[in-house]
């Protein structure tokens, strides 16, 4: 049996069709909003908040909520919000917040698993949370819808509002001064890369998320020059490395999340090469 | 080239474009400049000058709109707005590696007058493209914002500040970390649109000399307000006299230089022309 017959027989599980269709479409929103993060500077963020999703999560483990989401997405969106929204005149920096509520969040998610949780195998819940598990192949088709619907919205968002969120980025007080809501914008942004984060976090557990937002940016932007080719070269990235990534991580019985990520990893050092080549050749 | 005093002489009667009257400048209650007087009519060149901590920034903020005066009242005539001031502001450090092209950071001068249209017109790219020709860097259009040189980079920022206005500009520091060169070229270009387009100039500068050379009206900024009016009344102040007596004047010039330099991290490096 060759290795497309064997993706053939995989394909019709269709466990592995749901994890296939959500994994990508949540890679593909990841990396579009987070060419932004990068260039604005709040790389972090995407690390920090799914920190903060973790803590959530715990809160809702302990208190044995049947669906998590009702506790972790406005956990997250407010953080959020209360992180981003401010722009770049926040009051206080975004990494000293950031850091705070990271480590904090943490801190306490795990407190509370440690003492209140009702699991048998709590190191194991913890584990799962953190670097993903299998959650991602036993996703119902009601999840997948959700992640479908969310993702097309942050996409049509997206591109409907393309032109003001690169202006914001590249310069929020020209952008403030033609009359641009740029406080508006912002919280758009804050909300949008926590739902991202909250729906990552099925795909690579807690502590990966920010990858999926920040490797197709930096690797895109290691060869590109010009924001929308930075922005299809990520999303382009994105869709490969994460449909790479399930396969082999289903093939192999890797973690996804790792797969993921390494995948990512090993793209980012291709692009840093192909970026010094085209360096030295001379401009077309 | 035309002298620049011709200016003065060009204002007619009609209501002034700006106007600022008992302007208090400040954040969260503390102010930094009180009881600023000022008008602007169309065409008029002003220099905005003084140290720094003069107020210079926040006045800039209060014009926009960005930050509300502690007192006192700006009113706009003319058929101008505070969101019609073409603005070219100082680069921030990320800037400098921002993948952008040219053209589309140009094109984002266009985007108030868009509103919700999410996309630009192709008449909107074609005044891109004429006013990268009328700047002098046609060639510019496509290339990549971080690799341009300073004095390009803010040619491409001044045609956004065109796609966003037709009356005034307001430029903060055009000129700072530029070379001679390029400083010159960027003067000609300001004193160009001012004379030949008719734009109203409001220009931050640390330059006095260049700032004497090339504007009609000086607003100079230090504890307040301490000189408003023509450009041919302040050279006749001690103001300006003062500070070359003092020696302060090289000061003056080579202060953006040195700011910029400190920004870096690095030893300032003394600039003297």
């Amino acid at each position: 049996m060759n290795v497309f017959q064997l993706i053939a027989v995989y394909f019709s599980y269709p466990f592995v069709r749901y994890a296939f269709i959500a994994g990508v479409l949540t890679a593909l929103c990841a990396s579009v909003l987070g060419v932004t993060l990068v260039l604005k500077r709040y790389s972090f963020i995407g690390d920090g908040l799914s920190h903060v999703a973790f803590g959530a999560m715990a809160i809702a483990a302990v208190l044995s909520v049947t669906n998590e989401m009702i506790i972790v997405m406005p956990l997250t969106v407010l953080c959020a919000v209360l992180l981003l929204a401010g722009g770049s005149h926040a009051k206080i920096k975004g990494d000293a917040a950031l850091a705070m509520l990271s480590v904090g969040a943490m801190a306490i998610g795990y407190l509370l698993l440690n003492c209140f949780s009702t699991s048998a195998n709590i190191s194991g819940d913890v584990c799962s949370t953190l670097f993903g598990s299998t959650s991602i192949l036993t996703l119902t088709a009601g999840d997948v819808a959700l992640c479908v619907i969310m993702s097309a919205l942050v996409m049509l968002l997206f591109l409907l509002f393309y032109n003001k969120i690169f202006a914001i980025t590249f310069d929020e007080d020209f952008s403030k001064a033609i009359g641009i809501q740029t406080g508006l914008y912002n919280l758009f942004i804050a909300i949008v890369t926590a739902v991202i984060i909250v729906l990552a976090m099925n795909l690579v557990g807690a502590l990966l998320t920010s990858a999926l937002m920040i490797f197709p940016a930096l690797s895109a932007m290691r060869v590109y020059r010009a924001f929308r080719q930075v922005i299809l070269c990520a999303a382009v990235i994105a869709v490969v490395t994460s449909a790479l990534g399930i396969l082999i991580s289903i093939m192999c019985s890797t973690p996804v999340g790792a797969t993921i990520v390494s995948a990512d990893v090993l793209t980012f050092g291709c692009f840093c090469l192909a970026g010094r080549v085209s360096a030295k050749l001379p401009p077309a | 080239m035309t002298d620049p005093i011709q200016n003065i002489s060009r204002h007619t009667q009609t209501e002034p474009q700006l106007s600022a009257s008992g302007l208090t400048l400040g954040y969260e209650g503390h102010a930094v400049a009180e009881n600023i007087n000022f008008q602007v009519n169309r065409g008029d060149y002003l220099c905005i000058i003084g140290e720094n901590g003069s107020g210079k920034s926040t006045l800039i903020k209060t014009l926009l709109g960005l930050t509300p005066p502690l007192a006192g009242k700006i009113s706009f005539g003319d058929g101008l707005s505070a969101r019609q001031i073409g603005y070219l502001p100082q680069q921030t450090d990320f800037q400098k590696d921002f993948p952008a092209s040219c053209e589309e950071i140009a094109l984002s001068g266009f985007l108030a007058a868009n509103g919700l249209r999410p996309f630009y017109s192709k008449a909107q790219k074609q005044r891109v493209e004429q006013l990268f020709a009328e700047l002098g860097i046609p060639q510019l259009i496509k290339r990549c914002y971080r690799d341009l040189s300073g004095g390009q980079q803010q040619r491409v920022l001044l045609a956004r500040a065109l796609c966003a206005a037709q009356k005034m500009l307001l430029l903060d520091e055009p000129v700072s970390g530029l070379d001679p060169a390029a400083m010159q070229e960027m003067y000609h270009i300001i004193a160009d649109l001012n004379r030949e387009k008719h734009m109203t100039i409001l220009m931050v500068s640390h330059d006095i000399e260049a700032s004497v050379k090339y504007a009609s009206h000086i607003l100079h900024m230090g504890g307040g307000l301490q000189f408003f009016g023509s450009k041919t009344d302040y050279v006749k102040t001690p103001l300006r006299a003062s500070f070359r007596d003092r020696g302060e004047l090289s000061k003056f010039v080579d202060e953006a230089v040195c700011s910029r330099a400190e920004r870096g991290g690095t030893a300032a490096r003394r600039y003297y022309k």
